[in-house]
């Protein structure tokens, strides 16, 4: 593996933020309004509950919020590399050139890692000052829950990109469908427990779903289920393989079957 | 065997016929580069390749080499099975049977080492139209491993006549400034084989004939192997050495364009692409 590929093929992309500065504005803007939704949606619910004796909404949906923002903005960073060389039909420079695929993954993957910590840091700010929420709260969970959602967010990303590789442009929806798909049974906003048993049994499948639990126990009882983190862990792993797997499928298959030169013509 | 061309199933042979093919092979030898560059050394060698897409033949029994030094075209109608022979020489698709070897190399096998002395440039390829000039060129660079990038992308830009450009947003270059753009990209990585897909595709006579001008003269100075397509018989005749037909994915004839020229009893390359499309056979060699 050469540093100075995966080096290059980040720069590109940083090219890209220093040429044109709107796509730092896109960057921040869905993560700020979802943040807004449903960090005013939450102060409305506690305003809403009385005297009630419920938990607070605010923690447990702007948690939700960060975390999820973690996820999807991984997922994205990958897909999205990968969909721009499509479209600037610079992929057939890329196939050409002396780019292992590792390398091309890795390079997608470390400029997900640097588009996360620009929405995480506006986020918890924003979270901070907006809604009284401290994402320090986690104390050293973050760093489990980042770095495990990191890694499930570049899966599903890697996953995404064989898609396109297969279908070609036709297919670019699911760059932003994938991570959706999952939302609802990966209990990002509201416990596990409350969804039918067949959501359940598929939201555990999913290597995030361990993470969103674990979140929701620091913040109910500040410690996380370190059995929740050691499944999340090895469902990553797994989930890791079967990306790497498919992808690796679907390159060779184009290959052979000549769908590759398809996608990089068009 | 060194600077021979092989061809498997040449015009009215059958494909069996070694010897007789090899008698047709020394006649129909390409005139050599004008410098020497060890051109005694093959740098591509093409053997037997074929290719089905499902049921139909895209590519039959397509075999040549390319010398160091020699600048080969591959010449054909839309669907003569041009683009997918360059496909399989640059691993973007398979072979249904034959082999590849680059460099006395399997592609295939050696992917990267193959690639780090190989680059490629194509009218129906782009780079990043929202980067400037400079950054792409420094972006492939670092793909390349280029050692010192900045001077070599300066002597590049100059070279082709685009330094006064390297600011300018890719995504604004005209297809001349573009496809010399491509070829600085293709040219960064001091390629000892260049493969180009129809380099001089839209662009108006004068830039064209700069290209051409500037692919010879890199070619005659680096001693590069290139293996060109092109619809453009311009092209052909002035910057190849020879030129493999191809027509419906099976070599038609081949030769330097002087010999196929005199063959076919035509006066130009245009005339004798003409004749090849419109009456498509093996037997129109001799005719």
């Amino acid at each position: 593996m050469s540093p100075g590929v995966i080096q290059a093929l980040v720069l590109r992309h940083l090219y890209l933020y220093r040429r044109n500065p709107i796509r730092l504005v896109e960057l921040l803007f869905w993560p700020i309004m979802e943040m807004m939704v449903w960090g005013n949606l939450s102060v409305w619910l506690d305003k809403s509950k009385g005297g009630a004796q419920i938990p607070t909404f605010i923690p447990y949906l702007i948690g939700g919020v960060i975390l999820w923002d973690v996820l999807f903005r991984a997922q994205q960073a990958v897909a999205i590399s990968f969909l721009e060389d499509v479209w600037t039909k610079n992929l057939v420079n890329i196939l050409v050139a002396p780019v292992r695929p590792l390398e091309y993954v890795i390079s997608g993957c470390i400029v997900g890692l640097l588009r996360i910590g620009v929405t995480v840091i506006v986020l918890s700010i924003l979270a901070a000052s907006a809604f009284h929420f401290n994402v320090l709260q986690f104390h050293w969970n973050l760093v489990p829950f980042f770095g495990l959602l990191m890694l499930f967010g570049w899966t599903l990303g890697l996953i995404s990109s064989a898609l396109i590789l297969r279908w070609g442009q036709g297919a670019e929806s699911l760059a932003w469908a994938v991570p959706f798909l999952i939302q609802p049974v990966a209990a990002v906003y509201y416990p596990i427990g409350d969804l039918p048993w067949w959501a359940q049994t598929l939201g555990w499948l999913l290597p995030c779903t361990p993470v969103f639990e674990g979140m929701r126990g620091v913040l109910s009882h500040g410690t996380a289920d370190l059995r929740l983190l050691g499944l999340s862990v090895v469902s990553n792993l797994v989930w890791m393989a079967f990306g790497a797997g498919i992808y690796l499928y679907v390159l060779n298959a184009g290959r052979r079957n000549g769908t590759l030169t398809r996608v990089t013509s068009h | 065997m060194a600077g021979v061309i092989i061809v498997t199933g040449s015009p009215g042979k059958p494909a069996a016929d070694a010897d007789a093919d090899c008698l047709w092979n020394a006649i129909a030898r390409p005139r050599g580069p004008v410098t020497d560059h060890g051109m005694s050394e093959p740098v591509l060698v093409v053997d037997r390749l074929h290719r089905m897409f499902g049921e139909s033949v895209a590519l039959e029994n397509l075999s040549f080499s390319l010398s160091r030094g020699e600048v080969v075209g591959l010449l054909g109608a839309n669907g003569a099975g041009k683009t997918t022979a360059m496909s399989i020489i640059l691993g973007l698709t398979t072979a249904t049977s034959g082999s590849v070897s680059i460099f006395g190399m399997d592609p295939l096998k050696n992917r990267i080492a193959v690639l780090r002395r190989t680059n490629y440039a194509s009218a129906y390829t782009d780079l990043p139209g929202n980067l400037s000039v400079a950054q792409n060129l420094r972006v492939f660079a670092g793909i390349y491993g280029v050692k010192k990038p900045v001077p070599k992308i300066h002597e590049l830009l100059e070279m082709l006549e685009i330094a006064h450009l390297k600011d300018r947003t890719t995504g604004h270059l005209s297809a001349g400034e573009s496809t010399r753009l491509h070829l600085c990209k293709a040219l960064l990585n001091d390629p000892e084989l260049l493969l180009l897909d129809e380099p001089t595709a839209s662009l108006d006579p004068d830039i064209a004939d700069k290209v051409r001008k500037i692919l010879r003269r890199i070619q005659q100075e680096r001693g590069i192997a290139i293996l060109y397509t092109s619809h453009n018989m311009r092209d052909i005749e002035e910057v190849c050495d020879r030129v493999i037909f191809m027509h419906q994915g099976k070599v038609v004839t081949e030769g330097s364009p002087a010999q196929v020229i005199s063959r076919f009893n035509e006066t130009s390359m245009e005339d004798v692409f003409i004749r090849i499309v419109r009456d498509g056979d093996l037997e129109a060699v001799g005719k």
